[in-house]
């Protein structure tokens, strides 16, 4: 268990028609790290994140998740396994309520079948109740926010950013042990963005969850990687702590210039 | 901190009087606009044949009939909708007066002069070949069997009396508004709901009662009219009053305090989570449907087993298209599958299967080849999106038809023959259930209903239901976020298609024979409408759809309340989806659980703020104004 990688990507291709989205790229994120993925816009960040999620088949490359492969796996399987993602432009269940969003996530973890619902059988009873005892849980994570009141309420009555925190609570209430965020502080504030940013260290650092971020904003890239790997055109450039990136002549050329100059 | 930060004082309080407007500073084109669809509308109502079919229905003995009446409502409609106006946050809202009727006249009368020049057309021209009601009766009845100027003159006048009425509710205090529109629809109602509300009077022995109200050719009396009216007037007010009274507010208090004391510890059985007042109002309720059969005549019952008949199909497809949001336009294929289970197995009549077993035998099977049906039709379809897996349902649902129809299969289906002579439902001996009882079929109608009632509500709020709700929100999300999709869209065709067989094996058992033409394209149609109609994923709604369309218009084979309105039933049908899609997408009853728990956070975000407040006060003395808020 511990000779491999908690995801070990290697020769990853993914083609569009003769266009390289991503092009040989290898990638390995140990147990407990944080990782962020950062690039110019059309860098294939997405793509990847959407290999690595299963809602994209890849054109070459081998991917493999705590030792297994991860080849021809349907997006509930790899959530099954293990893998959560979010979305770069807030994917909820908008006429769901909030803790309705964060209990079906929880489907793979649970085992209730339309009969126990039906006769309303104890298992059936006690499994509800857990379910919604982990998603009020998952949504206390997020401090007031995201309770009281507010559980029963549809989630497209929420403002943006609370929108952007419940995709990550429901991500969490898959039971993860690798969490990929996408741009998850993209249309904050700054106040609220370096909220963010500390619950997504508490994430790793309480909850245990390993993490994967994409993000354009440097400050929170600066603030909480533990490595930062590079992509400009489907290639990783350039991979390291932030400080080496930063420093990196390719990575100031191709996308950080003068973005950095001021720190 | 005081509570006044947090709930400022409501604007408005202080507002200057609206201004008016002069009575001839009016929105010219739009009036002109509306007239000019009103007159459309009009004309294509005349010569759709309506007023000269419903001629024969008197609303109101003996002034109203609803063939008049069918081309009086539009007008009211265009005239009332002319003068509605949206006012926007920094828009000047005017206040309503004369000039709002004027507008409501002048369309009006402008959308009759089509029918005024509709019936100088009729006596100078003749095309009634592509125009069938180009008639003799039409003008007729256009000119009040009495001259072409008259026609031609009247129909403006009448414009302008129902139009100045339509503006004028604009001007009228909401009250006054409200009730006047209640009233036209209760005396419409009223005489609408001849047959069964002789038939409750009869089934309550106080017929004198029906024959009091309702004349011979079954409209309301004049003073009947009357009464009803003034009923109505008299309970409204009443209503009122009683809103006013202190004594509601603190019942209302009370109420809630019940409403929420249900709580969400889910470890108790789902009724003893339920309030108290919530569990009462449903046995009441209940009650009240086992009893009323009891007391209603042959021809109400036989209406209703029909509604139930499709609230069953209703609610089954509701499970595919409301919950899972698959567009199933094949949903017929279900009911034809029940339908010809029972029948086959059921029936000496059948060319095959001879031993006969009992319905209840019969529906198992029924049930099961209906799952079946579920996962074939599914399989193949599960993996399109949209679009494509709606026409791919279409050819589906007549595939079953074509193959029931067939020659192939005609050794077991007897092709265009059918099966006749199905026999009745013997209910373990204690009762049978056959077609010509209709109040022993509505009883069993009733049953399976709660059981799809049932079905539907439990698996609403279950692991299975919430991964339906996820894929009809966003599939590729939901599979993302671990919902097997394959697996949970199946299932809901599967229990879709149990549902739906339920109805065909009860159809087949009432009326005793099945028809490959009665399971024609249209059935699915009129289902989809109804659920669309009532409200998507909603139960009540789509109960509500049923009663209201099925139950006034009747289904594509069976007839409804208002049995004049047969040949117009489809028309209607189309028109009614239609305005519900640009007006009321959400349906008749919007889901009701939403609107309530809408209602209810608002006082429990009210309470929580509170609550913020006091804590904030607590920690720092009132200096802290965030309390948490986002």
């Amino acid at each position: 268990m511990s000779s491999h990688s908690m995801l070990e990507i290697t020769g990853l291709h993914v083609e569009f028609g003769g266009l390289h989205a991503l092009n040989n790229l290898d990638f390995t994120v140990e147990e407990g790290e944080i990782v962020a993925v950062i690039g110019p816009n059309g860098a294939g960040k997405t793509t990847f994140f959407n290999v690595v999620s299963g809602m994209m088949k890849p054109t070459e490359g081998q991917l493999f998740f705590e030792g297994r492969s991860l080849l021809g796996l349907d997006p509930n399987k790899i959530t099954a396994r293990g893998i959560a993602r979010t979305f770069q432009n807030v994917r909820l269940f908008n006429n769901m309520t909030v803790l309705e969003n964060v209990m079906v996530s929880q489907h793979c973890r649970t085992r209730q079948r339309m009969l126990d619902a039906l006769l309303q059988t104890r298992r059936f009873r006690t499994e509800e109740a857990l379910v919604r005892d982990r998603g009020k849980e998952v949504l206390g994570f997020f401090g007031t926010r995201l309770t009281g009141y507010r559980f029963d309420q549809p989630a497209s009555v929420l403002s943006y950013a609370n929108r952007r925190r419940l995709e990550i609570a429901r991500a969490m209430a898959t039971s993860p042990k690798l969490i990929l965020l996408d741009e998850p502080v993209a249309g904050m504030n700054p106040v609220e963005s370096a909220e963010l940013t500390q619950l997504i260290g508490k994430l790793r650092d309480e909850m245990g969850y390993t993490i994967v971020l994409i993000e354009h904003d440097m400050s929170v890239v600066r603030d909480i990687s533990d490595r930062v790997v590079v992509l400009d055109h489907g290639e990783a450039i350039a991979r390291g702590t932030y400080a080496e990136v930063s420093a990196n002549p390719q990575v100031i050329e191709a996308y950080l210039g003068q973005t950095t100059d001021g720190n | 901190m005081t509570e006044t930060g947090y709930f400022p004082a409501t604007q408005g309080a202080t507002e200057a009087p609206a201004p008016r407007r002069r009575l001839l500073d009016q929105d010219w084109p739009k009036l002109l606009r509306a007239g000019a669809i009103l007159a459309v509308g009009q004309v294509f109502i005349a010569l759709s044949g309506m007023p000269v079919t419903f001629d024969r229905r008197l609303l109101i003995d003996p002034i109203l009939s609803l063939g008049y009446l069918s081309l009086l409502w539009l007008p009211l409609v265009v005239s009332y909708w002319v003068g509605r106006e949206q006012v926007l946050e920094g828009m000047t809202a005017y206040a309503k007066g004369g000039r709002d009727v004027l507008a409501g006249a002048m369309t009006a009368l402008l959308g009759n002069a089509g029918l005024a020049l509709l019936v100088v057309g009729i006596t100078h021209f003749d095309i009634r070949d592509p125009l069938v009601n180009w008639s003799p009766q039409l003008l007729g009845i256009l000119e009040f069997e009495e001259s072409v100027w008259l026609g031609a003159l009247i129909w403006p006048a009448i414009g302008a009396g129902t139009g100045a009425l339509g503006g004028g509710l604009h001007w009228a205090s909401s009250r006054i508004s409200r009730t006047t529109v209640i009233v036209l629809l209760s005396v419409f109602g009223a005489a609408v709901l001849e047959s069964v509300i002789t038939d409750l009077t009869q089934g309550f022995h106080i017929e004198a009662v029906s024959e009091w109200l309702y004349g011979p050719k079954r409209g309301l009396t004049y003073p009947a009219a009357i009464v009803v009216a003034v009923a109505v007037v008299g309970v409204m007010t009443g209503l009122a009053a009683y809103r006013a009274s202190p004594a509601r507010d603190e019942r209302a208090a009370r109420g809630e305090g019940a409403a929420t004391s249900g709580g969400s510890d889910t470890t108790r059985p789902a009724w003893r989570r339920m309030p108290t007042r919530r569990l009462v109002n449903l046995v009441l309720t209940v009650a009240a449907i086992v009893v009323l059969p009891l007391f209603l005549g042959r021809l109400t019952n036989e209406l209703l087993a029909n509604v139930g008949l499709f609230i069953l199909l209703a609610l089954g497809l509701n499970i595919i298209v409301g919950l899972a949001g698959i567009l199933d336009l094949g949903y017929v294929a279900f009911f034809a599958v029940g339908g010809y289970s029972v029948a086959v197995l059921t029936s000496p009549g059948s060319p095959r299967f001879d031993p006969e077993i009992p319905w209840f035998g019969a529906l198992f099977v029924a049930m099961l080849l209906a799952g079946l049906a579920g996962l074939f039709i599914g399989a193949p379809v599960i993996r399109m999106r949209g679009d494509y897996l709606a026409i791919v349902t279409l050819g589906f649902g007549e595939i079953i038809r074509v193959l029931l129809l067939s020659d192939w299969l005609s050794g077991t289906f007897n092709g265009a023959q059918g099966i006749t002579n199905i026999p009745g439902v013997e209910v373990f001996g204690l009762a049978t259930v056959r077609g010509f009882e209709p109040r022993s079929v509505l009883y069993l109608v009733l049953v399976f209903c709660a059981i799809a009632v049932y079905v539907s509500w439990r698996l609403e709020n279950s692991r299975i239901g919430r991964a339906w709700m996820a894929i009809r929100e966003d599939e590729s999300v939901a599979e993302a976020m671990g919902v097997d999709t394959v697996s949970a869209k199946l299932m809901a065709f599967v229990t879709g298609a149990v549902l739906g067989s339920f109805s065909g094996a009860i159809l087949s058992a009432k009326v005793g024979s099945v028809f490959p033409h009665s399971f024609a394209i249209i059935v699915s149609i009129v289902i989809l409408v109804v659920v669309i109609f009532g409200g998507m994923g909603n139960i009540p709604g789509v109960i509500a759809g049923a009663v209201v369309l099925i139950g006034i218009l009747g289904g594509p084979n069976q007839p409804g309340l208002l049995q004049e309105f047969a040949e117009y039933k489809i028309l209607i049908y189309g028109a009614l989806l239609v305005w519900m899609m640009i007006q009321r997408s959400e349906g008749l009853i919007p889901s009701v659980r939403r609107a309530r728990e809408l209602h209810i956070d608002e006082m429990n975000q009210d309470a929580w703020l509170r609550a913020q407040a006091a804590a904030d006060d607590a920690h720092n003395g009132g200096g802290n104004r965030g309390g948490g808020r986002p």
